[in-house]
């Protein structure tokens, strides 16, 4: 009985595996939707034609949720945000160290690639390099909301009933930094974070009358903001210059305290069948000529020198149309997240979600 | 006085006719039998007493009072369902109960009531048990117990008999009719089966096509049907086809196809009508008689059932005659040649049928 | 011999029923239970304990949510069976047996398209520039737009609209199988429609009425989208929280607890309305 058993399992784990065995010159690349133009992955397998691509549309949390369950196996590339790799790395071990000699690094933003590797050694081993940029702050819908600055304009009583945010971290962060103070000083100090936490999470619960909803994704935020039932939100940069385009009232409105900047990076699972093509991908996408395709796509501007001038003409008028140099030069990016703070913080969405009004 | 009186109710699908014209009164305590075969109309007729369906022409009235502006539920009408109908997710003490609950009894008097029909129905005791406990003869007196603690004027039964296996369904035609005498309730019955109704009833109609083609006491009926159809239908009957020769004296000489040649009572029909003869079993003896009422075949072979024993005759011509044979007692053997004879008076003569 | 090829084909016979409880149902159940029973007390360091089901207990946002579904679920199961019946009634027995099929296809239409795309199909409908508020103003019942999404009312009707076709296919199959001549026998003794309805048809249609409730209620209170895109702001629900744990929080022992609590307390919810009610779960499968 025993021995069955063992083969039926042995049986059942090799029908697992053989699928993935035979086609090692799969690349699987775990990402965002629109990382992953249809146009660039034509051009990648033309010009590797031994190489298949094939894409897992994702985000920060699902990522790593994914990537736990299998214990890293699954995809041979990840773009986690650069503050979601230290501690999910320490936790759940699931990354593999990049070998960045095989990384056409000079063809990155210095200031980022440091940045994003600062963030990312454990033990000397660097496990990421930046891809793209983007922020998060405000939009506006200048016709009705000239004055909004800031992030304490959510719950300006002026927009009742016609704000709106996503209910997750980067709204406590921000919210934060509305009140006047720094999240990621206190990320050290559990006490402290707690504390402000608690301060946040009474500001949103008050707030929650003044909001239509929260919204979930790209495409609700879209549909709020031009209906015209929200005139102010939380959002990403890339979905206000997308909307941008079809109504220039709408704009994206960097918070006076900063907007809050991530950078999306390419980590190795540590499953990762297909490292060779995993960096070809990499150099490939930070190439000139791919880069304005990609970000044709995202909306977010790559991690190399002139990333801003290399955006798609609509894209780069709507960029420099939200920022000026001192809006670049107030950017806070996104602090690594220390292992536990996210369960509190999810405590905190948890109450302000389940506060009634 | 009657009980239950219905006056020309006619009932109208469509341009289908399925009760045409129906008049009938049902004494007081009598029991009184509609016979037809299936799709005659008698399950519709019965509905419109029940008063799941109205009339389209004709009034009905129960103790001399109309019902046709009554609902259901108002009717002291009682049915006794074809499949009997008692509720499985009631017990039998409930199944009783329902009707007297639905009347507003107290309910203090309720459970005695009870109580007292089983008793009645021979079933003491049964209250506790549930409907799929019983077997069929018993379910058939819960549902007849259900209708009579509510002490309707008229009981009407839809075939309750037809599920029943041949051997019960005996037993429980002497039973209904010994329950329908302890009651002295008024029962309308519904059958296709005529011994049901012949053994059960003080009169019976028969009915076809929408129609009573005649109503009176099952003895009247076997021994004087108004027409072929009554004849053939009520009892069992030699049946031959033919043509009038000639009638004298209210005796028609019929030329038999195949060639024998009959005299029988005939009412009605003019020399050259096609006719039917029909002369029951019983009356035909074995022997020689006169001439027109006798034929002469061969046994084709002998058939047993204690008193119900049948000798079957072949005429030259090729008829099958059916000659009663009650103590089975006869010494003929097969391929015997003989004769057979009856009285002229008990040979009938009927239009032929249409069909 | 003989008995060897009939257990051969019996072991034959039970082998995918076997499989498929032990791999997708008992399997799972069991894994999550031992994940519920995991504390965590530092990063790949876990003890076992009962840690997570005291947060719960500790925690009001967490059972109050959970208390919150599953009064919102026995709501939406109440109001699912109040539409639910008439219809099945029709359908079983008012239609005309050529039009049944096509009723019951009818009611089927809402399935053929995802949860999601009802949602939206419901956002559409119902949201303040939506296609009932339009239609309000312009036929001047009101003056503004109104916003008709976003509150309690609204995600209970996107629940009846999704599951109350689960409701009606058990109560057609039972009611279906009612001989008219019940009903029948109910009026001729004497008693009234409401007599009737209550005292015949709902006993007899009683196991189809108890397996629609709990399939609807453990649907509901299992459902997901609906209650997330219906409610907006306002729409605690207890999958969310689960959802949340296992994927924002990355807490999976957490969400792993308030898997197998949600279990509990849904069937102890069936178990006590079956008590309430006076059924049994063999009465809903076993009909004699």
């Amino acid at each position: 009985m025993k021995t069955s058993l063992k083969l039926m399992l042995a049986g059942t784990a090799m029908g697992l595996t053989a699928g993935s065995m035979a086609s090692a010159e799969t690349l699987r690349l775990l990402t965002w939707g629109s990382y992953a133009p249809d146009e660039l992955i034509q051009k990648f397998e033309e010009e590797y034609p031994d190489i298949d691509v094939e894409v897992t549309f994702s985000n920060n949390e699902e990522m790593i949720a994914k990537l736990r369950a299998t214990g890293g196996s699954g995809y041979d590339l990840a773009q986690p945000s650069h503050d979601r790799i230290y501690a999910a790395q320490l936790e759940y071990d699931i990354y593999k160290p990049l070998d960045l000699s095989q990384i056409n690094t000079d063809a990155m933003s210095a200031n980022l690639l440091d940045g994003v590797k600062a963030n990312t050694t454990i033990d000397g081993e660097v496990y990421a390099v930046p891809h793209q940029w983007g922020t998060s702050g405000i939009m506006a819908n200048i016709k009705e909301a000239p004055d909004a600055s800031g992030w304490a304009d959510l719950c300006d009583p002026a927009y009742q009933g016609k704000t709106s945010m996503r209910l997750r971290r980067t709204i406590l962060l921000g919210t934060a930094f509305g009140m006047g103070m720094n999240p990621f000083e206190l990320y050290a100090d559990k006490d402290a974070y707690q504390d402000m936490l608690d301060k946040v999470t009474a500001k949103l619960i008050e707030c929650k009358s003044n909001i239509k909803t929260y919204w979930s994704g790209g495409d609700d935020l879209s549909g709020l903001m031009l209906s015209g039932e929200v005139v102010l939100s939380e959002t990403w940069d890339s979905t206000a210059y997308k909307l941008y385009n079809e109504n220039p009232d709408i704009v994206f409105v960097p918070p006076e305290t900063g907007a809050l900047a991530w950078i999306d990076t390419f980590a190795i699972p540590k499953g990762g069948e297909a490292d060779d093509a995993a960096y070809k991908w990499i150099n490939f996408v930070l190439r000139p000529e791919n880069v304005t395709i990609m970000s044709a796509s995202t909306g977010a501007i790559a991690a190399v020198p002139n990333g801003i001038e290399l955006l798609p003409d609509d894209k780069r008028s709507a960029v420099q149309a939200a920022f000026d140099q001192s809006d670049l030069d107030n950017l806070k990016f996104f602090a690594n997240i220390p292992p536990g703070l996210e369960d509190m913080e999810g405590l905190a969405l948890e109450r302000i979600k389940a506060a009634t009004e | 006085m009657y009980d239950l009186e219905s006056k020309s109710v006619t009932k109208r699908f469509g341009s289908f006719t399925a009760v045409d014209s129906v008049s009938f009164g049902v004494p007081s305590g009598s029991f009184f039998s509609i016979l037809g075969p299936s799709g005659c109309g008698k399950t519709t007729l019965m509905r419109m007493i029940a008063g799941f369906e109205n009339p389209s022409e004709g009034d009905i009235l129960i103790k001399d009072r109309s019902v046709l502006n009554d609902a259901p539920n108002k009717r002291n009408v009682k049915m006794v369902f074809q499949h009997l109908a008692l509720f499985p997710m009631m017990n039998v003490g409930e199944n009783i109960a329902y009707g007297l609950r639905c009347r507003g009894d107290a309910k203090s008097s309720i459970g005695d009531k009870v109580k007292a029909v089983l008793d009645r129905v021979g079933l003491p005791g049964v209250e506790e048990k549930q409907v799929s406990q019983l077997s069929g003869g018993q379910k058939q007196r819960i549902a007849i117990a259900r209708c009579m603690v509510l002490e309707p004027d008229v009981l009407l039964l839809d075939e309750p008999l037809g599920a029943l296996d041949l051997k019960l369904r005996e037993h429980m035609k002497i039973e209904l009719k010994q329950l329908q005498h302890q009651f002295e309730t008024t029962f309308l019955y519904i059958t296709h089966d005529q011994s049901e109704a012949l053994v059960m009833s003080d009169n019976v109609a028969v009915m076809n096509a929408g129609r009573f083609e005649q109503i009176g006491s099952p003895k009247e009926l076997y021994d004087r049907p108004v027409s072929g159809f009554v004849a053939g239908f009520v009892g069992d009957a030699n049946r031959w086809a033919g043509r009038i020769d000639r009638v004298s004296d209210g005796m028609a000489r019929v030329q038999l196809e195949g060639g024998d040649v009959v005299v029988a009572t005939s009412e009605g029909a003019g020399d050259g009508s096609s006719v039917e003869v029909f002369v029951r079993p019983e009356v035909i003896k074995i022997g020689a008689g006169p001439e027109g009422s006798t034929l002469s075949g061969k046994v084709d072979s002998l058939l047993f059932n204690g008193a119900n024993s049948r000798v079957l005759v072949k005429t030259p011509s090729g008829k099958l005659v059916e000659v009663a044979d009650p103590s089975g007692a006869s010494t003929l053997a097969e391929g015997d040649e003989v004769q057979i004879h009856w009285d002229p008076k008990r040979a009938l003569a009927f239009p032929g049928e249409a069909a | 011999m003989r008995s060897d090829t009939g257990k051969l084909s019996l072991i034959l016979l039970m082998t995918p029923f076997a499989l498929w409880i032990v791999l997708l149902i008992i399997l799972p159940q069991a894994g999550i239970g031992y994940v519920s029973l995991q504390e965590k007390v530092g990063p790949r360091q876990y003890e076992f304990g009962f840690k997570n089901y005291m947060d719960f207990l500790g925690e009001p946002i967490y059972w109050n949510t959970l208390l919150r579904t599953a009064w919102m679920s026995i709501l939406v199961t109440i109001l699912a069976l109040l539409i639910g019946f008439p219809v099945a009634y029709y359908i079983a027995k008012i239609a005309k047996k050529q039009s049944r099929a096509g009723l019951f296809l009818l009611c089927l239409i809402p399935l053929w398209v995802s949860d999601l795309v009802r949602a939206f199909g419901w956002i559409v409908l119902l949201r303040e520039t939506g296609i009932i508020s339009g239609a309000l103003q312009w036929l001047g019942i009101i003056g503004e737009p109104v916003e008709l999404l976003y509150n309690d009312m609204t995600v209970i009707i996107g629940l009846v609209y999704t599951v109350v076709l689960f409701m009606i296919v058990p109560l057609v199959s039972t009611l279906d199988g009612m001989d008219d001549a019940l009903l029948e026998a109910g009026y001729n003794l004497g008693g009234s429609r409401f007599t009737v309805f209550r005292r015949i048809i709902v006993p007899y249609a009683m196991p189809g009425i108890v397996s629609g409730c709990i399939i609807t209620f453990m649907l509901t209170a299992g459902s997901y989208l609906t209650p997330i895109l219906l409610g907006g702001k306002n729409s605690s629900w207890f999958t969310e929280q689960i959802y949340n744990q296992f994927i924002t929080r990355y807490n999976w022992e957490a969400g792993a607890t308030f898997g197998v609590l949600l279990l509990l307390f849904t069937s102890f919810v069936v178990w006590a309305g079956l008590r309430l009610t006076g059924q049994s779960l063999a009465t809903t499968v076993a009909k004699e």
